[in-house]
């Protein structure tokens, strides 16, 4: 019975604003037979398969239907996670610690390109009280942005400052297509969306998959002389109505580092966390989430940024990636993000590679209108990290 | 007797006229499939580079051997008719905005050569005329656009 | 099973073909809150909340963020689980892996769907293959349709046959007051009834409903110390997604995924002999014909008898294995609630809280989900 999993391998195809050459069983087909070439693995050698993506992205009802050859589902258990990416590695996490499968391919893939995103963004908005309003994830987002900025008196320039490390970041990772070096002023010289969001502060629509393999600590060894223990991980969802949260602080974000860390065993997370990436969808996630994940104090963001820590060379590298800002889709985004902590555990993200040792790094996945609901994985490329699984997540005095 | 006279509460809905367009690449394989649809009037499956299965839908891998299928089988225009049936009821057709009109026939043909079976309208809607192990054939429209609807349906082989 | 897990407490909606005195999120409620009164518990018992429905059909994308409140998840572990038909299944097997994991005591599990509030055919063609099937496709009565129309050629199975299946179904609905359609019928009803695709008939499909399941899966410290209702443990469970096409095999003659499925969960489960061995059993056959064909994929008889199986009497109430006491799919349909309410009605067998519908001294039973292109999730319950 296995109480800690690992990742082995992990694989991303790249994202690009459209690949239309492809369709999305070419696309899946080469991510997972790429990773499994790269393990070494047979595909009769995987137990099970947690698959992500929404059936609204891919315009097709049960969207997992399109892929289960290309897969390699045949004979095996799948089932799909209509959410994000890190989400669906937890639930492979969950799978393996059940005891019935000792390794799980966990992959992700979206192709925006195929749909109408305004229209699908609207559709996630309840046709009652809030479609007719037009709203969609962008919108959304700026209204957060906005509670966040005034309440701790951040200024446009420093959303700006976060898009600019983001997009400059990202020029050297060769997974995305969006990044370039680039100042605020320039970040802010671009298109306002929905104010006070920039064209350059929001995620763009992308075509892309990637995909990791988890294994129990029975099995790790097998396919990896590294492999990447799941420390912790925890998720929690916020309130829909976006008039009933508070949208200046990210309380589901909190909640679900809080249950991260607690399995981990992470008191201090400013000093015992070496890495972080983190889903900025918008820019000014990268000052607010932080905040949420105890990095620094509520309405510090902006300073820590400013501050060089989160640099590439800094003492807590944050998105060395650059992150969803330089290009990933929806679904595909979250799991990127812990490929690109694992990737950095085992010294393998080439370019992107940050120079001192990372030992513990947090992977950060959201979904629904202003980050609705959040996951959290923490990393550790240290086998005496252990996950505390037998103890359960829910804790007295719980809302 | 309806919620409303049962409760005597008056109850509302809100339509929502939804209107998602897609776009779906058909990639490599896809692209080459209709395209031969288009241009050649001929039908190709696509052969696993390990068990040889050729498969109609084509597709870049073989599902039971995880291994790439790597060649184009010229396949049909004849086939077996494995199954049919002939449909009466009318619905919505996404593709056309319409209700389709019934009664028409609807089967699966394994085409010659192919190792799956490709489902497609049949000429014949008189379900006493149609046969299971029937040979059929493809008849393509005159105007044609790289997708499914250039073939117009089957008919039985004379 | 490593962990052992048991299903606690079920809840469902009374299926109704159209539920306009409620919204999507109001009928979620009426499941969960049933659940939770069954249970004997409240919200804050609840660890996890797992959910599921096939987006499309309402029209309504991330539904579950909109249920929060109704569902109780607010600042919960919540995820969303959608494979088509199979989705209630899905979702209760992931209710399952999490209590089995160790990290969670008491998992909430909520299939669903407001089908009224969408087209159901234009619903089920949005899942066909937009480059190979959808500009053809008649929804699932055409691919019903095709199946049946090898299967009766393969094996002689007739109309009648079939017709039995809906006979045997509709009065077990009687017994079931959560069922949409209660109404029996004769053979010959549905032998004279509107043809839809040939073989098909109306009477041999299944209905479109308004509904809502949930379950609670729960540890076993909490099964025994909390539980007020029998446990009905996880015994085996097996899910086969692996089929993308509608044509390419034979899909009602030895049903690839079914028989695939139910030969993992036998040996989970040391099921040799599944008619001695199963009590009772809870099938999702979407059409009559697809009964028959379930009976000899999951071994109640041999390839080719299912029609003489229906015929000898053995699935039906009095007979030596029950099949669809609550009458099954062909009474009630909200698809994604369809396939938990499976689970949940093979639950209630084992709790022995099935009412007027309940089969004497259950100990063992089986429930089957259906759902994409032919996918199967098997479930296997057992009481102690």
């Amino acid at each position: 019975m296995s109480n800690r999993v690992a990742i082995v391998g992990t694989f991303q195809s790249g994202c690009e604003r459209e690949k239309r050459g492809r369709h999305i069983t070419e696309l899946v087909y080469e991510t997972v037979s790429g990773l499994m070439k790269k393990l070494g693995m047979e595909m009769s050698q995987v137990d099970n398969i947690v698959s992500c993506s929404q059936d609204f992205l891919d315009g097709r009802t049960i969207s997992n239907r399109t892929i289960p050859e290309a897969e390699g589902a045949y004979l095996k258990s799948e089932a799909k996670l209509a959410g994000d990416g890190s989400q669906a590695v937890f639930y492979g996490m969950i799978r393996i610690l059940s005891g019935k499968y000792q390794n799980c391919l966990v992959l992700a893939h979206a192709k925006m390109s195929e749909g109408s995103q305004n229209v699908i963004a609207n559709a996630m908005f309840d046709p009652i009280y809030q479609r007719a309003l037009g709203l969609d994830e962008i919108i959304a987002a700026a209204l957060q942005a906005r509670a966040y900025m005034t309440r701790y008196k951040i200024t446009p320039e420093q959303t700006a400052e976060a898009a600019a490390k983001a997009l400059t970041s990202a020029a050297r990772n060769k997974n995305v297509f969006r990044g370039k070096k680039i100042s605020a002023k320039q970040v802010l010289a671009s298109k306002m969306l929905s104010s006070p969001i920039h064209e350059l502060e929001a995620f763009m629509p992308a075509d892309g998959a990637c995909a990791l393999m988890l294994a129990s600590e029975q099995q790790a060894f097998k396919w990896t002389k590294s492999p990447v223990w799941i420390a912790g991980a925890g998720s929690a969802i916020e309130q829909y109505y976006l008039g009933d949260r508070d949208l200046s602080s990210a309380a589901a974000l909190k909640e679900a580092a809080k249950r991260a860390y607690k399995m981990a065993g992470i008191r201090h997370p400013e000093k015992e966390i070496d890495l972080v990436e983190l889903s900025n969808y918008f820019s000014f996630q990268e000052l607010m989430y932080p905040e949420a994940l105890g990095l620094c104090a509520p309405g510090k963001g902006a300073a820590l940024l400013a501050s060089g820590k989160t640099m590439a060379d800094g003492k807590l590298p944050v998105n060395p990636s650059g992150g969803v800002l330089g290009g990933n889709p929806l679904c595909v985004s979250g799991l990127t993000r812990v490929i690109e902590a694992a990737d950095q555990i085992n010294g393998e993200a080439g370019n992107i590679q940050v120079k001192k040792p990372v030992k513990i790094a947090l992977a950060q996945g959201s979904y629904g209108p202003a980050g609705q609901s959040q996951c959290v994985l923490v990393l550790s490329g240290d086998a005496k990290v252990k996950a505390k699984v037998n103890s359960p997540v829910r804790k007295k005095g719980k809302k | 007797m309806g919620e409303q006279e049962k409760t005597g509460v008056e109850l509302l809905d809100i339509s929502s006229p939804a209107n998602f367009p897609y776009d779906y690449s058909c990639g490599k394989i896809g692209s080459f499939f209709f395209k031969a649809l288009r241009d050649q009037q001929k039908f190709y499956g696509r052969k696993c580079s390990e068990c040889g299965k050729v498969y109609i839908p084509p597709r870049p891998v073989c599902g039971p051997c995880y291994a790439p299928t790597n060649e184009w089988v010229e396949v049909g225009p004849q086939g077996v008719l494995e199954c049919f049936t002939v449909v009466h009821f009318s619905f919505l057709d996404p593709m056309t905005g319409k209700k389709r009109p019934v009664p028409y026939g609807y089967g699966l043909i394994k085409l010659d050569r192919a190792d799956s079976r490709i489902q497609h309208f049949l000429s014949e809607s008189d379900a006493s005329r149609l046969k299971v192990g029937m040979r059929m054939e493809a008849v393509f429209n005159e105007e044609r656009e790289g997708k499914l609807s250039d073939i117009k349906w089957f008919k039985p082989v004379e | 099973m490593a962990r052992k897990a048991a299903i606690i407490a079920a809840g469902q909606t009374y299926h109704k073909s159209k539920r306009r005195d409620v919204n999507i999120v109001e009928l979620i409620h009426e499941a969960v809150k049933a659940c939770l009164e069954d249970a004997q518990m409240g919200p804050k018992d609840i660890d996890a909340v797992l959910i599921g429905n096939m987006e499309h059909f309402e029209g309504v994308y991330n539904p579950d963020l909109w249920a929060v409140d109704a569902t109780g998840a607010l600042m919960k572990h919540a995820l969303k689980i959608t494979t088509g038909g199979t989705t209630g299944a899905s979702v209760a097997h992931a209710g399952y892996y999490h209590v089995a994991s160790g990290l969670f005591d008491c998992v909430l599990c909520i299939g669903w769907e407001k089908q009224s509030d969408g087209d159901t055919t234009a619903g089920l063609i949005f899942q066909s293959d937009p480059l190979f099937e959808r500009s053809n496709m008649a929804g699932a009565i055409g691919t019903f349709a095709l199946a049946a129309s090898e299967y009766m050629d393969r094996f002689g199975i007739s109309e009648e046959q079939a017709a039995k299946v809906a006979v045997k179904n509709r009065g077990n609905a009687v017994n079931n007051p959560y069922a949409h359609l209660r109404r029996p019928v004769t053979v010959q009803d549905v032998l004279t009834s509107p043809p839809l695709a040939h073989p098909i008939k109306l009477l041999d499909m299944c209905p479109t409903s308004d509904g809502a399941c949930a379950i609670i899966v729960a540890s076993e410290e909490v099964a025994r110390k909390k539980s007020p209702n029998k446990p009905a443990w996880f015994k085996a469970l097996a899910t086969r997604h692996d089929q993308p096409f509608n044509s390419d095999l034979p899909l009602l003659i030895n049903m690839r995924t079914l028989q695939s499925a139910a030969k993992e969960a036998y040996k989970q489960a040391g099921i040799t002999n599944p008619r001695k061995q199963f009590d009772v059993a809870e099938f999702y056959e979407p059409c009559t014909f697809a009964e028959l064909s379930w009976y000899e994929a999951l071994g109640f008889c041999e390839l080719g008898g299912g029609g003489k199986l229906i015929d000898s009497g053995v699935t039906e109430m009095t007979g030596e294995l029950p099949v669809n006491p609550s009458g099954g799919v062909i009474s009630t349909n909200c698809i994604g609630a369809t396939a938990m309410i499976r689970v949940a009605e093979a639950a209630l067998q084992v709790m022995g809280k099935a009412g007027a519908r309940q089969v004497d001294g259950v100990k063992t039973a089986l429930a089957t989900g259906f759902g994409g292109s032919f996918w199967t999730e098997i479930t296997i319950l057992e009481g102690n």
